[in-house]
């Protein structure tokens, strides 16, 4: 007991004050694309070092439409607030399901990161839940491999209405570097309809949760 | 050279080839056995202590399979290379699992890649494709006997994979794992796909493992090319998979910590391992490593400022560590829990070929780093961790051994790092050679092969994540247990299932 306590004592408070105070990204951290010639979609960027993109530290990347991932110039359209009547069912308490659809897994850690004391996702009343039933929304990742295809689509029925959708790395998005690959689709799109694509290989914890609380409109003004 | 020994009939003078990891080698130099000679050599050798590294198929001309076999002589740090020629006429060998478990995956593997059958197989199911019919699940019949089904959608934030279990009430008789809900064709698109595009989807095998995987590509692409990273790279390159390895293996005795309800360890590991996927992030920009490892080198280099930085956080990491273990491992309510959990013997783990912490946790002292060192590994050794009861507990002691002593070896490193270079531009691929690569990875040996044709191109890819090896002794573990402690005895192996469905 007295362990516990004493440890307790020196771990100290370690979680963010994410959104009020947004943390510095280290130098070598790929964020956005920054467009320095011709149009640069995000939603195919793979976020490698050695692509020929310039990338910023901005961590902010999720969009609400499809269209939205492509960046022409530096003006980004960042994700919208779902309408007045989605954000009173889902403003204050969203239950999420995840289902990783041939994602390497690396998405799915950062989406399980969300959850510790750092960022603690659950302070936002965003949580994750077992059953589809009882879910308000799915969170997918991977490209959707033809061995998921059904298990995914089963999953989202399941969900009671009404229900949004949130497209989470590079491989949900446009397959990734599996794109065009025999055994997956290229990402969830055409297959599901999506609310909320979170770029990145994979997106880092605030670039998920910079989407999520935009969706909710609870982001702090200006940010 | 070691004298030839004449193992084939029609054979004769044809030499052994026995390689070094990393090595490539012409592929007219892998001896061709008859099926019989073939068998009897892998048999004999593995009754000798030799190991089933990899056992895989290649497609030849005229609709012939060839099957390579590579056996570890873990004592010698050798692999031997050999293999035998399936004519497309008679599609079947003589299964060698009836005698030797370990092939018992691989020559599933061959039959659904090549279709090819190792006649006599006891257990010749698919691994990674679903059958029309459904998958033929193993079953238990009786008035009392239950079946439960899990998956392929899990309750967690997990890869899919579907379990069934035949139980007898709480007791779980048998377990049957089916997966390649994850399949996404890595192997064929490796041969298809242009170099720059191949080294993402090797970061992507499997993503808690971009850098063992990453340099087992590299490490191919280098052998085939005849070019040397840079000493400067391969420290780096150590740096990276010993941070991939910290982060891994604090998150899991985080898990293994929220999985037994003892949440105050579960929130200060969880919390720690963010801080090596951070020093990660710091070096590559990402938090796992990606766009690191590159055939040649790599792309981020860590001076002499970063050096010292990061030596700082490591010391204040290893402190935390001795402390979270300390209150995780020295509480009586959660050693009751871990000890006598989940156990595989160390006959199993032996016999099914089980790799990694998961076959150091039953004592078998087996390390790629320390038997078949490669890169930075060869300078400086870290000491082989083993545990000897095979349960939850000792995969988690492995766990919390390792972690210490891999940030031994990041101070050390850390403060002599190799000057020079970080990158050396690869030459073109030799053609028609074979290369082999083995790394420990945070999971345990990983195993990359890749042959080129007559025009220098990759010709097969094959690529064996040890979640391949080790999924096995999961089903070992739970049998005989309540279908409770299902969820504990998973997470004390936390494999991989994009690993093991590529």
């Amino acid at each position: 007991m007295w362990g516990v306590l004493v440890n307790r004592f020196k771990q100290g408070f370690r979680t963010l004050s994410y959104p009020k105070e947004i943390p510095a990204f280290p130098q070598r951290f790929r964020g956005r694309p920054v467009v320095t010639g011709p149009a640069v979609d995000m939603g195919k960027c793979l976020f490698n070092a050695d692509a020929e993109v310039t990338y910023s530290r901005d961590h902010r990347m999720a969009v609400s439409r499809q269209e939205d991932l492509v960046l022409k110039d530096h003006e980004v359209k960042l994700a919208a607030a779902l309408n007045d009547k989605a954000r009173r069912i889902f403003g204050r308490s969203l239950k999420l399901r995840e289902v990783c659809a041939g994602s390497c897994g690396g998405c799915d850690a950062e989406i399980q990161a969300m959850g510790n004391v750092v960022f603690d996702l659950s302070r936002f009343g965003i949580q994750f839940v077992a059953s589809p039933r009882h879910a308000d929304g799915l969170m997918i990742t991977g490209p959707v491999t033809k061995n998921m295809e059904l298990a995914l689509k089963k999953t989202y029925e399941a969900m009671p209405h009404p229900k949004i959708v949130i497209a989470v790395g590079a491989c949900a998005l446009r397959g990734g570097p599996f794109e065009g690959g025999r055994e997956v689709h290229n990402g969830v799109d055409g297959l599901i309809p999506v609310d909320l694509y979170i770029p990145g290989c994979p997106p880092h914890p605030l670039t998920i949760l910079d989407g999520l609380l935009r969706l909710l409109d609870k982001m702090e003004k200006g940010v | 050279m070691k004298p030839a020994r004449f193992w084939g009939v029609g054979k004769v003078g044809q030499e052994d080839l026995n390689v070094r990891n990393g090595a490539s080698f012409g592929s007219e130099r892998v001896p061709v056995l008859e099926e019989d000679a073939f068998r009897r050599r892998v048999l004999e050798e593995c009754s000798k202590g030799a190991r089933l590294v990899n056992l895989f198929g290649c497609a030849q001309d005229g609709g012939n399979t060839r099957i390579f076999a590579m056996l570890g002589m873990d004592q010698e740090g050798e692999i031997a290379v050999f293999s035998m020629t399936v004519p497309g006429g008679k599609a079947s060998f003589g299964s060698l699992t009836p005698e030797l478990a370990q092939a018992h995956m691989f020559e599933r593997e061959i039959a659904e890649q090549f279709g090819v059958t190792p006649l006599g197989h006891p257990w010749l199911k698919p691994v990674r494709c679903h059958p029309a019919g459904g998958y033929p699940f193993y079953r238990v019949e009786g008035e009392e006997a239950h079946e439960v089904a899990v998956g392929p959608v899990h309750a967690g934030i997990i890869e899919p994979g579907h379990f069934r279990f035949q139980c007898h009430g709480e007791e779980i008789l048998n377990l049957e794992i089916q997966l390649g809900y994850q399949h996404r064709g890595i192997e064929k698109m490796m041969e298809d796909v242009p170099a720059q595009r191949a080294v993402l989807l090797a970061e992507s095998i499997a993503g808690d493992t971009v850098i063992g995987h990453g340099i087992a590509y590299c490490n191919i692409i280098e052998s085939l090319s005849d070019t040397e990273a840079p000493p400067r790279a391969e420290a780096i390159r150590a740096i990276a998979l010993e941070l991939e390895r910290l982060s891994n293996h604090v998150g899991d005795l985080g898990s293994l910590s929220a999985d037994i309800g003892f949440l105050p360890a579960a929130a200060y590991f969880g919390r720690l391992r963010g801080e090596f996927l951070n020093l990660l992030m710091d070096l590559s920009g990402n938090r796992y490593g990606r766009s690191l490892c590159r055939p040649g080198g790599v792309l981020f280099d860590l001076d002499r400022e970063m050096a010292e930085d990061f030596r700082g956080r490591l010391s204040v990491a290893r402190k935390d560590l001795k402390e979270i273990s300390g209150l995780f491992f020295g509480r009586a309510s959660v050693l009751a829990r871990l000890e006598g959990t989940g156990a595989v013997s160390a006959r199993a783990a032996k016999e099914l070929g089980l790799v990694g912490p998961t076959a150091r946790a039953c004592g078998h002292s087996l390390d790629v780093r320390t038997d078949y060192a490669s890169g930075m590994f060869r300078f400086q050794h870290i000491p082989i961790s083993t545990a000897l009861s095979g349960d939850v507990y000792a995969r988690a002691l492995v766990r919390w051994l390792e972690s210490q002593r891999s940030i031994e070896f990041l101070l050390e490193t850390l403060d002599q790092m190799p000057q020079g270079d970080i990158y050396a531009q690869p030459a073109a691929l030799k053609a028609g050679h074979m290369a082999l690569a083995m790394v420990e990875g945070w999971r345990g040996e990983t195993l990359h092969v890749a042959t080129t044709d007559s025009n220098s191109r990759i010709a097969r890819y094959k690529v064996k994540d040890p979640s391949f090896n080790n999924w096995m002794a999961l089903t070992m573990a739970v049998r005989g247990a309540q279908v409770s402690d299902f969820p504990l005895c998973n997470k004390s192996f936390n494999l991989s299932y994009a690993g093991h469905d590529l």
